[in-house]
Order: C-alpha cells, then structure tokens, then sequence
C-alpha cells in the first residue's frame, strides 16, 4: 500500500503520461497484427513497412504541430493548404534556379508566415482559432493556387525528391528514408520541449486553464503566437515532405488532410478541452490510420471500404479513451 | 434518514448516519468538508444511492433512483454552483424538463401561471418571468433556483452553503424567504460552514464528523463554541492568531486608481509587516482593484507603485517585482484543476529549463510545510479537497517568495481546520520573517467580516467602486463596517 502511493505519488505525471500512449500502441499492435493474420503475405514484408513510414510520414510531421495546438486548447484547420503552398513555393524557387536547400526552406518559411498570421490575428483579434484558422484554410490555398497558377508546377528533379523516395539498395543501412529520420528527430526535439522546459509548461498550462496561465504572469498571446507558428512551420515541413513525394508542386494536394492530423492527435490521446496530448501518441495515431490504409487497399478493399474503416477507428479509439477515463477517475 | 452507510471503495463516506427533520423546520447539517454532508445530502436527493439504511418521507419508505426522481417527489436540491441556463429566461429556467404541452408545444399560459405563483410565494416583485437568468444578481439567480423547487410543489428543499457567494443584506432576504417557507410548512435542511448563520436561522442541527454523527441538538440551547468542539472534535483557541507586528517600509501604495469596470477610485498604503484587509459588497469593486493592481485588467488612470516600480502592470511583471495574487475563482482562474500539484505549485515561477525530479521535489516541500492532504506532487489537483486546493494556491505564491500578497477570499469555501491554518499563515508571514528577509505585507479582501476583523491591522470599505479610507482594526466593528459598506455613512 505505502509502496504503490509512493510510486504514484512520485512519477504520476509520467505514468499518466504513459498510460495516455499506451492505449494508442495496443491499437497500432492490434491493427497491425489483425492485418498481418488476415491480409496477403506482402502486408508483413519490410518493404510495406518502409511504405508505411513513408506515408506516414507527411501527416505526422504536421501531427507534431498539431499536437502543440490541441494541447493548447486550440485548433488549425489551415495545415492542408499550408502543405499545398508550400509544394508550389519549393516548385517555383526551384524554377527560378534556388538551390534546393533554399526552396526548401522558402516552403518551410512560407508555412512559418501563415503561422504568424494564424497566431496574430487569434491573439489581436481575439477571434477563436476555429474560425481564424477556416477563413486562412482558403486564404492559404487561394495563395497557392494563384501563385501556380492554377496547375501544377513541374520542377527539375533535385535530392529533395529523394528525401521521402523508397531507399535504393545502396542505402539499405539507412533503414528508413531520410524524410521519416527527419520526422523522428523532430519528434524527439517536440517532446524534450514538451517535457523540460518553460515553454512546454506554459502549453500545457494554457491549454488546462487559460484564465490561471495568465494569472501566473505566462504570457499567453506570445506563447500562442509561438505555438500558431510552429505548427504551420511543421506543416510546412509537411509539404516539404509531400514535394519529395510528387516532384510537383501542386496546389490542390492535401485538401482534407488537417482532419487526418487531427484525427492521428486525438486518436493519439489528445483532448480537444486542452491540457492533454502527447507526441508520441500523435505519431502512433498517425500510424495507425496508414496501417488501415495500407492494409486494406492490400487486401483490395475499395476506397470507401477504407473510408468507413478509417472513420469508424477514429470515433472507438476515442471513446476507449474517455471509457478508460471514466473508469480510472 | 436512519442507519445511512455509504462506501468509496476502502473509503467509509457514510456510516450509519441518522436524523429527522419535521414540517416545516429548518434543520442543519454542519461539519468540515468531507464530512459527509454532500455524500448524505446526495442519497437524499438521489444523486447516488446507499449501501445500508433507509429513507422516510412523510412515514414512507423513499428510495428515490435518481434526482428527477426525487424532485418529482418534493425533494428539491440547490447546490452552491447554481445550475441555472444563463441564456434563458426566469420562466424557461423554472419550467425547464417539465413544461406542459400540448400537440409538442409549450403551453404558454399555463407556464405563466405556474410560474408567477412560483414567484409570489418567494415575494420578490423584481424577479420577472422574462428576464434573461444572466441579467440577474447571483443572489436573485439563486432565487430563481428556490422557485424552480417551488414550481415542483417542493416538501424539502435542501441548500447547499447557499450563503457563500452572497452579501449580508442578500443573506437577510434570503434567510426572510427561508422563514416563509418554513411558516409553508416546507422543510429545509440548511448545510453551511458558517455557524453564526446556522445559529440565527436553524432550528436544531447534526454535526457530521468523519462520516458519523458527531452531535446534534437545538440551535437555541448550543453555543457556537459547543457547535465547532463537535465539528473538530477539538477546541479551537485561537482562530485568529495575532503576533506583535512591526510595519516597516511601504511597498505598495495607489493613487486615485481606476479601471474600466466598477472600480472607480482607489488609494491605499500598504507597508511590509501588516495586513490590510478590504471589506465591501460582492460587487463594489473590490476584486476590480485587485485585478487591476495585479495587470489583469487595463487600468483607466491612477498609478500603482510598488516599491520603486511605477510603470505599466502586466502578472508577469508583478511576479518579477514579487507580488502574488490569489483568486477568489479558485476553480476557474486560481488553479488548473486538472494539472498536478506540481505543476500548479511551480507555474509562475519555472526556468527556462525545467527539471521534473525538482518540481517534485519543490513540491514535497509545500507539501509538508503546508501538511497538503494528498498522494504526492504528480496527484491532480482536481481531487484535493477545497482547503488543501487553497493551500497549493498560496503555496505557489511561497515558492515564489512574494513579498506582497493580494488574497481574495482566502477562505471562501474551505473548512475551519483548513481556514485556522491559512490564518496561521498569514500571521506567520507578516510578523515572522524569515531570517535575514524583511516581513510580507498581505492585502486581503474578504465577506467575512469576523475574519477581517480578527487578523486584520487596518481595514478599508469598498463601497460602488469608491475605497474608503483604511482605518485601524481597533477603531472599528462588524456594525461600522456594515454601515459603510452599504453606503450609510
């Protein structure tokens, strides 16, 4: 008795913590081992799970930011057009003759400056990000479009294409391309921030209860901007990524795609109340709906199968979550 | 009520537990928080159910299976949150869940009707049935929640502290609208902390110590003194220490100060060493100051000087210039309920590196120091108690080694072990420095004129957004203050 309130007592944060991913990776085991036991071999090679890295790695790169707006008790529904903008700003530097290291930055900075936007006008305006975030959702892709022209801009092949391409047999010893390492590097960066310093706390504080945030003298405004930004930073990164994918950058990609980055961070145990997320978890949720995706275009089920297969996931593995809540308050 | 058992898990809530109460009577139910009086309070109402005993209402067995249950059966609750739809108006809010139709639409006229006798029978003419609940004080909103029991053909109502969020003249009314009620032959079982009230209004009363009855008896032949012995199980001699006080420099003084709320002007002077305590009406202005001396709300013109400091407030300034605050909404804005203690305790004062091993050991510290009842640093706050919540509140403010204290309602809705404490405190940290360290200074606002009176040196009225001058505790009383509080002098 003493022994277990000592412990939880200790290290509740980080057993909660933990207990919060764990229920999303029994999920990513269960659908992967369901899949496995009933879909074709070629499901279980090692090349269908560098696949799934690959394909998971767009959204969970945007995931990442993401997972810093709901903690924060806010939402961004601008990623998918922040990722098409900046295919086509990576495109069209790449045209006019920018080495590839700059074009992608500039997509990278393009996706940094919608933040600024998203972040200004909910902080000065004092607009919910909800609606904020919808009106730049088409303001963002609009600017795409008109910068493209409204077709997709073909850009000469760089290393870029070769950041999120499957691993050519020389380069086997990476194991997975350099655009997932990326993603798992920012990943670890993401939660060392969330975890050990001020401006980790001061997420987490915001998100739980603004109005005590405030009163102890945590700059909100700033630490929203801040959060704004580098979620469309992420989500530039994320079109960064979708560039390598198509070589093109295209306008149009990605419509809809905020709402499986949503889905990846809730289904990932993050809590549209604020206070609750975790980094870890949005990338499991992340892979989760690539498995399913994977899995079930393997086992030739049609497109809409995988649609309802996708949307069903979303709504149980979020009502487990709050079920196990309920049990355990 | 006879023989009620309840158990939490290995938790005993309740046991066997019994009192009964006549028509048209007000019985009350005292005791420290977690006592048991919400747990009992909630079988009666049908909230929760028993393991063991029995319920009689009117000499039958009452086993109500949930509140509609209950209601329907006269058994009407009013807890201290009202659960009232502030959007709506008095009548949607009475008739709400139970509005007659016919063919699926409301049946107006027969709403008005009930209504407005609902209404009569609390006599309060300025009570309308179409004004919007959010356009009402609290204390006429929680007099729309007594006519929505009325409107059931309520037999008990039973209310909750209904006196914490109200001021002395609205408990007056409120206690004259008990008394008819009680002439009705309705009767109430009154829960409160404050005994005072308990004395003037109840007629007999239980008091519940750790689940059990702990006493019980007839308001008129029990002094106050008698009553808290049951409560605490021990005398409390001295509910508010006192040391020899020494002011020393002035650390915080205001000019001609206002906001763009109620407050309209204020000027004090508060040296280190002593406690100013700020007595007035809910809603004179009283947390606007504070507020504004804080930077949590825009200053309209005036000037705050602590220490040498005289520009611009923001909270994050005032804690670099160490001035703490504490809110009265402790729920809402002093603590992040769903936080850990750790959390809470460290949040106005976190490095740019934070070291989760030192938050809790941070916290283990106040823990102790301030003997906060809990599982440890990592448990939430949500699942403290209301006085071990005030405690981390303040704490937060220890860890930060603030030198000015601005309290609102430090005591609001705790228990009186917890309150003696905060009390204790407060002395603690006006008239013992630590070594080395110059004295705190505290600026209190409270209801609770006995409390302001007991650990106050000066005391200031607030009355429609003017501070009165601050005068020494000695040169006042409870009637003085009253008196000018309301605007009568």
């Amino acid at each position: 008795m003493k022994n277990s309130e000592k412990s939880k007592g200790k290290r509740a944060f980080s057993i909660g913590q933990w207990l919060n991913v764990i229920g999303p990776v029994l999920g990513l085991v269960f659908v992967f081992v369901l899949f496995s036991a009933i879909g074709p071999a070629s499901f279980r090679t090692g090349r269908n799970l560098e696949t799934i890295a690959r394909q998971t790695a767009i959204t969970g790169t945007a995931a990442l930011g993401m997972t810093l707006v709901i903690i924060s008790a806010g939402i961004d529904l601008s990623v998918g057009s922040v990722i098409a903008l900046s295919t086509v700003v990576i495109a069209v530097l790449l045209n006019l003759g920018v080495p590839p290291l700059l074009a992608a930055l500039g997509g990278v900075l393009a996706g940094v400056a919608c933040g600024l936007v998203n972040g200004g006008l909910i902080t000065r305006l004092k607009v919910v990000p909800f609606i904020v975030t919808l009106g730049t959702l088409l303001v963002v892709r609009g600017a795409a479009k008109g910068i493209a022209h409204e077709q997709k801009v073909d850009a000469p092949i760089t290393w870029l294409n070769s950041l999120l391409a499957a691993l050519k047999p020389d380069k086997h010893w990476m194991i997975l391309p350099a655009g997932v390492w990326l993603m798992v590097a920012l990943a670890v960066l993401v939660w060392i921030m969330l975890r050990y310093t001020k401006l980790g706390r001061h997420i987490f504080a915001l998100g739980s209860n603004e109005n005590t945030a405030r009163l102890c003298g945590v700059p909100t405004d700033r630490v929203k901007l801040i959060i704004y930004t580098l979620a469309a930073g992420f989500a530039g990164l994320g079109g960064l990524m979708q560039f390598s994918r198509l070589t093109v950058g295209d306008p149009t990609v990605a419509a809809g795609l905020e709402l499986d980055v949503i889905a990846a961070v809730v289904i990932g145990g993050g809590s549209f109340n604020g206070g609750e997320g975790s980094v870890l978890g949005s990338l499991v949720g992340a892979l989760i709906m690539t498995v399913i995706r994977s899995g079930c275009s393997q086992m030739g089920l049609p497109n809409w199968v995988q649609e309802i297969v996708t949307g069903s996931i979303i709504v149980i593995a979020v009502a487990l979550d709050r079920l196990r809540r309920r049990r355990s308050a | 009520m006879s023989g009620i058992s309840k158990r939490f898990g290995a938790t005993v809530a309740l046991s066997e537990v019994s009192f009964s109460a006549a028509p048209g009577e007000v019985y009350a139910l005292i005791g420290e928080n977690g006592a048991g009086k919400s747990t009992l309070m909630k079988i009666l109402s049908g909230a929760i159910t028993a393991d063991a005993g029995q319920i009689f209402l009117d000499g039958n067995v009452f086993q109500p299976k949930n509140p509609m249950e209950a209601r329907l059966s006269g058994v009407v609750m009013i807890y201290q949150e009202l659960s009232l739809a502030p959007h709506l108006s008095v009548e949607d809010n009475i008739m709400l869940g139970m509005e007659p139709t016919r063919l699926c639409l409301v049946r107006r006229g027969e709403v008005r009707k009930t209504v407005e006798k609902a209404l009569a029978q609390l006599d309060h003419p300025e009570i309308r049935p179409g004004v919007k609940v959010s356009d009402l004080a609290v204390a006429a909103q929680q007099l729309v929640e007594i006519g929505r029991g009325l409107a059931l053909g309520c037999r008990v109502l039973v209310l909750d502290e209904p006196t914490s969020s109200l001021t002395q003249k609205d408990i007056g009314k409120l206690f004259q609208i008990i008394t008819e009620l009680k002439n009705q032959g309705i009767t109430i079982l009154y829960i409160s902390h404050f005994l005072e009230e308990v004395k003037q209004i109840a007629d007999r009363f239980t008091v519940l110590r750790d689940g059990a009855v702990a006493g019980e008896g007839e308001t008129e032949s029990n002094s106050i003194e008698q009553m808290v012995h049951m409560m605490v199980g021990r005398q409390i001699e001295e509910l508010y220490p006192r040391s020899s006080r020494t002011p020393g420099d002035t650390i915080l003084q205001l000019n001609d100060l206002a906001g763009f709320n109620k407050l309209e002007q204020a000027g004090l002077t508060l040296r280190r060493g002593e406690v100013l305590g700020i007595a007035g009406l809910v809603g004179s202005g009283r947390t606007d100051l504070l507020r504004a001396l804080f930077g949590l709300d825009r200053v309209k013109r005036g000037e705050i000087k602590v220490g040498a400091y005289l520009g611009p407030a923001s909270p994050a300034r005032r804690w670099m210039q160490s001035m703490g605050m504490l809110s009265e909404d402790r729920a809402g804005e002093g603590l992040a309920v769903a936080m850990s203690i750790a959390d809470n305790l460290t949040l106005s004062k976190l490095k740019a590196l934070v070291r989760p091993s030192q938050q809790d050991a941070v916290s283990r510290h106040w823990i102790s120091e301030l003997s906060i009842k809990c599982q440890g640093p990592g448990q939430k706050v949500a699942d403290l108690s209301g006085g071990n919540q005030q405690k981390v509140a303040l704490g937060r403010m220890l860890h930060h080694e603030v030198d000015v204290l601005l309290l609102d309602e430090p005591t609001r809705g705790i228990d009186v072990a917890s309150k003696a404490q905060v009390y204790k405190l407060i002395d603690d940290l006006v008239s013992r420095p630590e070594k080395g360290r110059a004295a705190k200074a505290v600026l209190m606002v409270s209801s609770y004129l006995p409390e302001l009176l007991g650990i106050c040196d000066r005391i200031a009225v607030m009355c429609r957004g003017r501070l009165g001058e601050a005068r020494p505790v000695a040169e006042t009383n409870e009637h003085k203050l009253m008196l000018e509080a309301t605007g009568q002098v």
